[in-house]
């Protein structure tokens, strides 16, 4: 009796441990199979790719629910740790903590011609994929700043804060490292390119950047000339707020490319529809749809200028686990927190 | 001999060929080496593929436990990417990672949940170790980092860990690029162990064909050419003993139709004679009629004892073991035998012996034989007195008989010992049988029959190899 008591006491206490929930969910295509499908990608954007599947497969009913990338990982470790019901397909951009599921064999392995035809840095173990191409970019106002100091390099970015600190004061921003893993993920993987992001850190610094949590409100920021420039921020997202006056520049140094990862977690109860939707995901007719909703680059398009040898594609691979590391994050943390004032939501 | 003539030869079905056999071992040997040679191949390629990739796990370790730092008393791990990119030479493996303080407090890792310890003894700086990753097999290592500050002392142990698929893979890989040259040359091996044997086994199975397809009456003698020494000796035997049995069926087949021969003539003459003392009326012509019908008999029976004579001596020639035989012996015999006393009662014998024996490997009953038929033929058709010798010449020992007279004619003498050279002229109690005797014991021991004219008379010799001299 005592013992059931315990019991029902401490699942009490457990259950406030689930507290985060989805920021939204939808449903696409009206079948009888009920396929859950977890993801960081906004509605809007996955919409017509998610529905042009709905449509090739009519018996799947698509329950799309959109998590915040930190309560989508937490999530999914509890749920690959107490044997839960798990999503059936995961969608993250913040592939760090797609690795660690994956490393923590939480996933389950698929192969087919589609997959084996990606490149060893968008795929590992063939239980994780990257279906997307996402530039990390420097967004900028088209009207604030003219055209010829545009900077399109870091270099460029470094010296425009140096030349004139006072017209930057405050008007840089970024993401807050703490609150975003996406933008968590960039800083690391600028940090392993050392040389110029010390330096950055601290001309940000000196112009008292703005470190903030969102991507929506970062452009909108920009395009309302709160923010003259936009430091890493995922390319489809500017490409998709369609504001005329933000400008977007694939840095010349390097540019970072995200490839957003897809996974079929362990106990999958849907395991074959999610197969179908990743090779779906890697046809040519999906990958055009994503290049319409900006979630595929055209990074060979001549107006970017951007050399293959500058491509910096974040590969999935368990050298992502350091990017997980608790305390090298502290460490970063700390020298990102030396650094930035947070910023003052209006 | 020729009552059963086997359809087929034994051992065509229920056993095996000599080539398969020979061929089905080499295979087995080669089959049994192939599976040594592929796990030792198995044991190395693990052993190889262990210690590459111990290497880059110690690597990784090292390069973490390096990292470590102390900042307010405290280790502090900046985790470097250097090592993961080191433990992605195996890419498609699961990695694990932990720091744990002196106290077991853990520092930092990849999972906090998934807490791993090493097992076994011995546990030095560097210590290796085999444990589940997340229900998979993974191989660990953990390394000590010392620190002797004075806020901080005591070793924070790095524990690095990795799936196994990368060693299997290279496992797999080393053993296959090992064995497929292997394979490869045991299958060449193969044929061409069936080559040799099917060549070496050429001569046996024409030798096989041969026999199977040979008459059962044939006694030819098989070709030996071209043969391997060993299946030589077996053949050069068989041959031999197919000689023999050939020898025995023709003397057989001679005695046979000499016998008949033999017999014709006398059993005429008896009839001739029988008839004619039935139907003579007068008493004296029927007595002498009776009379010559009596000796006809008699001259018969003296036939029929030389036929068998001659019967038993080819027997015994061929069948009666060699004995070492003193020719003076068979001298001393041959003349106190009596039977020469009935030919000639009154004869004038006369024996040429010396001091030392003569000896000879024969067979004494035969040499009695062929003695005493020279010893009859030189009293019934030579002239008195008759002289029995024995005598040693070099390697050769020589028992002869000589009478006084003048010998036969040349045209009798060039015939003398063929075996039907009883002319119609003959005398009845002569056969001609008798030197075909002495001629057929002379051929039996590897001797001669010589006839001459000596100073004193015709002398008739048999001529052996002695025993122990040179021939």
């Amino acid at each position: 009796m005592i013992a059931l008591l315990r019991i029902l006491l401490l699942s009490l206490c457990l259950l406030p441990l689930r507290v985060a929930t989805q920021e939204a969910r939808t449903e696409f295509g009206a079948g009888t199979t009920p396929f859950l499908l977890r993801s960081t990608t906004d509605i809007a954007i996955i919409r017509p790719t998610l529905e042009r599947f709905a449509d090739l497969n009519p018996d799947v009913r698509i329950l799309y629910e959109q998590w915040g990338s930190n309560d989508l990982f937490d999530l999914s470790r509890q749920d690959c740790r107490d044997g839960g019901a798990p999503a059936d397909a995961i969608l993250s951009s913040a592939v760090q903590h797609m690795v660690w599921l994956v490393n923590a064999a939480c996933a389950q392995p698929y192969r087919s011609a589609l997959t084996a035809g990606l490149p060893a840095s968008r795929r590992w173990r063939n239980e994780l994929w990257g279906v997307t191409t996402e530039p990390a970019v420097i967004a900028y106002n088209r009207q604030l700043l003219s055209a010829g100091d545009v900077p399109r390099s870091r270099f460029a970015l470094l010296d425009l804060l140096r030349e004139q600190p006072d017209l930057f004061r405050d008007r840089i921003a970024t993401y807050d490292i703490a609150a975003s893993g996406l933008g968590f993920l960039f800083a690391y993987s600028d940090s392993l390119e050392a040389t110029t992001f010390g330096a950055l850190l601290e001309g940000f610094a000196r112009v008292d950047a703005v470190a903030t949590c969102c991507s929506a409100e970062i452009i909108s920021g920009v395009a309302s000339g709160r923010y003259l420039i936009a430091y890493n921020v995922l390319g489809s997202y500017v490409v998709n707020a369609g504001e005329r006056n933000v400008g977007l520049i694939y840095p010349e140094d390097y540019t970072l490319l995200l490839s957003r990862g897809y996974m079929i977690p362990k106990g999958a109860a849907q395991a074959q529809v999610a197969a179908k939707l990743l090779d779906f995901l890697l046809t040519a007719e999906a990958q055009a749809l994503l290049r319409q909703a900006g979630l595929v680059a055209d990074i060979d398009a001549a107006e970017t200028g951007l050399a293959p040898s500058a491509r910096r594609t974040i590969p999935l691979s368990p050298a992502l686990l350091v990017a997980r590391d608790a305390s090298r994050q502290k460490l970063l943390f700390r020298f990102w927190s030396d650094t930035f004032q947070r910023a003052e939501l209006p | 001999m020729s009552e059963t003539q086997p359809d087929t030869l034994p051992g065509r079905d229920g056993t095996r060929s000599l080539a398969t056999r020979v061929v089905g071992t080499v295979f087995v040997i080669l089959i049994i080496g192939g599976v040594l040679v592929a796990a030792t191949t198995w044991w190395n390629g693990r052993q190889a593929a262990r210690q590459a990739y111990d290497q880059i796990l110690i690597g990784a370790a090292n390069d973490i436990a390096e990292s470590i730092r102390l900042q307010d008393g405290l280790p502090l791990v900046d985790l470097p990417v250097s090592a993961f990119q080191l433990l992605a030479q195996a890419p498609d493996d699961r990695v694990y990672y932990a720091v744990r303080g002196p106290d077991g407090r853990f520092i930092t890792g990849v999972d906090p949940e998934t807490p791993i310890f090493p097992t076994g003894r011995g546990l030095g700086a560097v210590h290796f170790f085999d444990a589940d990753l997340n229900g998979e097999a993974a191989r660990f290592v953990q390394v000590l980092r010392p620190f002797a500050e004075r806020d901080f002392s005591g070793n924070v142990r790095v524990v690095v860990g990795q799936t196994l698929s990368a060693r299997e893979r290279m496992t797999r890989d080393l053993v296959f690029d090992a064995l497929l040259p292997m394979i490869v040359a045991g299958i060449v091996l193969l044929i061409f162990a069936f080559v040799v044997i099917r060549s070496a086994l050429q001569p046996l199975e024409a030798l096989v064909d041969d026999l199977s397809g040979r008459d059962p009456y044939d006694l030819t003698p098989m070709p030996t050419d071209r043969l391997p020494r060993e299946l030589q000796v077996m053949l050069g035997a068989m041959n031999r003993f197919m000689h023999r049995l050939d020898g025995q069926v023709e003397a057989m087949r001679n005695l046979i139709s000499d016998t008949a021969h033999q017999l014709r003539t006398p059993v005429a003459a008896i009839r001739v004679h029988a008839e004619s003392a039935m139907t003579t009326p007068e008493a004296d012509g029927r007595a002498r009629a009776l009379e010559r019908l009596s000796a006809r008999t008699r001259s018969l029976g003296t036939l029929l004892d030389q036929l068998l004579s001659r019967a038993m001596v080819i027997h015994r020639t061929d069948s009666a073991p060699r004995t070492s035989v003193d020719l003076r012996e068979i001298a001393l015999d041959v003349m106190e035998r009596d039977d020469h006393a009935a030919l000639a009662p009154d004869a004038e014998l006369k024996l040429v012996i010396g001091e030392d024996p003569v000896r000879v490997r024969a067979d004494g009953f035969s040499l009695g034989e062929a003695a005493f038929n020279l010893l009859a033929n030189a009293l019934v058709h030579g002239a008195q007195p008759v002289s029995v010798g024995v005598e040693s010449a070099g390697a050769e020992a020589v028992l002869w008989v000589e009478d006084s007279g003048a010998g036969p004619a040349d045209s009798v003498r060039d015939r003398l010992g063929e075996r039907f050279n009883r002319s119609s002229g003959s005398r009845e109690h002569s056969s001609g049988i008798g030197l075909s005797i002495v001629t057929s014991v002379a051929a039996a021991f590897g001797g001669r029959v010589e006839m001459r004219q000596t100073g004193t008379g015709f002398r008739v010799s048999l001529i052996l190899p002695a025993e122990g001299g040179r021939t």
